[in-house]
């Protein structure tokens, strides 16, 4: 029920063992308390989250799509950007 | 043939664990009733994760009481295979879904209940209530919650959904009393340090309504003239219909499993 009453929400979830929260979706509430249970009550059942986050969708600014040449092409040719033209010694250990 | 009832022998402490279960069924299946119908999916889901904490609370009591009871009864056969006058709920639970209003209104009254019931018997001296209690705090606290913000968000809201809101409030206040009652078998346990004492809870549960109410711009009603008899099998005529909906498959192919 897209109304002007129940606007937009992205929702974010931490979970267990994640330390960033991710994008899980996106739902419709009528302000920041109910956005926070409806997210609760969606994409938390089965145990996936520890922490909630919501934003209210249009406080997004997306990148828009049909400039995604000029946006990304360009990265794609410089591959000298990944670190894999480094060797590295076995002392570092993890990096 | 339609499978016939079981037979219950009610000691204080079965009866005891029989009224709560009751009353977390009942109330679940009311609540699995909106499943696809309410106003926004995101509303179906919450309603549904209601009914099923209450479901999931029923059959921990229900396996309760069957086992102090020890008859071979079980929280199948206390469920599907019982009478309406069998039934110990509260009234306030079998009453219709009617509208959005009047559902939310209900899980809150009852809501505000439970969750200080199940925190007071945390301290019970039965060990299986007193853990049945504490897992079922957090879930009904959250009920509580949801509900709470929903009834602010309907008393305060549109013209319409204020006045279905007021309504709500009018037609369940008399079911409400009901909560509090305490009968003699019930009294031994409360004494015993087994049972919860709700009289003891009504001062809190009032002061939680009326600050939800007041944020919500509703008025209560003034009338203490309560209705009675659900904890004691006199039910309203919603029961039989819910009951008859409810059982119909194992009243029709008794054992059925699937």
């Amino acid at each position: 029920m897209a109304t002007p009453n129940t606007p937009l929400w992205e929702v974010f979830i931490r979970s267990r063992n994640g330390l960033a929260h991710k994008h899980c979706g996106s739902l419709h509430a009528s302000d920041a308390t109910m956005a926070l249970q409806a997210a609760r009550d969606i994409y938390t059942r089965r145990g996936e989250g520890l922490s909630i986050w919501v934003v209210p969708s249009n406080a997004i600014t997306a990148s828009d799509p049909s400039e995604k040449g000029m946006m990304f092409e360009p990265a794609e040719s410089k591959i000298y950007r990944h670190p894999t033209f480094y060797d590295v010694p076995d002392e570092v250990g993890h990096m | 043939m339609a499978a016939p009832s079981i037979k219950v022998s009610e000691t204080p402490l079965v009866l005891y664990a029989l009224r709560r279960a009751d009353d977390a069924l009942i109330l679940g299946h009311r609540l699995s009733e909106w499943c696809g119908h309410a106003p926004a999916l995101e509303e179906d889901m919450a309603l549904a994760n209601i009914a099923l904490d209450l479901l999931g609370q029923a059959r921990t009591l229900y396996s309760y009481a069957a086992e102090v009871e020890g008859k071979g009864n079980d929280e199948d056969k206390f469920a599907y295979l019982r009478d309406v006058r069998q039934y110990r709920n509260l009234l306030l639970a079998e009453q219709p879904n009617s509208d959005f209003a009047h559902t939310l209104v209900r899980q809150f009254f009852y809501s505000a209940f439970a969750d200080l019931y199940w925190r007071a018997m945390m301290q019970s001296r039965n060990p299986t209530l007193a853990a049945i209690a504490a897992k079922s705090e957090k879930e009904s606290a959250y009920h509580l919650r949801h509900s709470s913000e929903w009834v602010i968000r309907l008393g305060d809201g549109t013209e319409e959904s204020h006045r279905r809101t007021q309504a709500a409030i009018d037609d369940l206040w008399a079911f409400t009393g009901e909560m509090f009652e305490v009968d003699e078998a019930e009294r031994g346990l409360i004494d015993a340090g087994i049972a919860v004492d709700p009289a003891t809870l009504k001062p809190h549960w009032l002061k939680t309504v009326a600050g939800i109410a007041a944020e919500a711009t509703l008025a209560l009603p003034k009338s203490d003239w309560m209705q009675q008899g659900g904890r004691h099998g006199r039910h309203s005529e919603h029961l039989g219909h819910l009951l008859s909906e409810l059982q119909s498959m194992q009243r029709t192919f008794p054992g059925a499993a699937w």
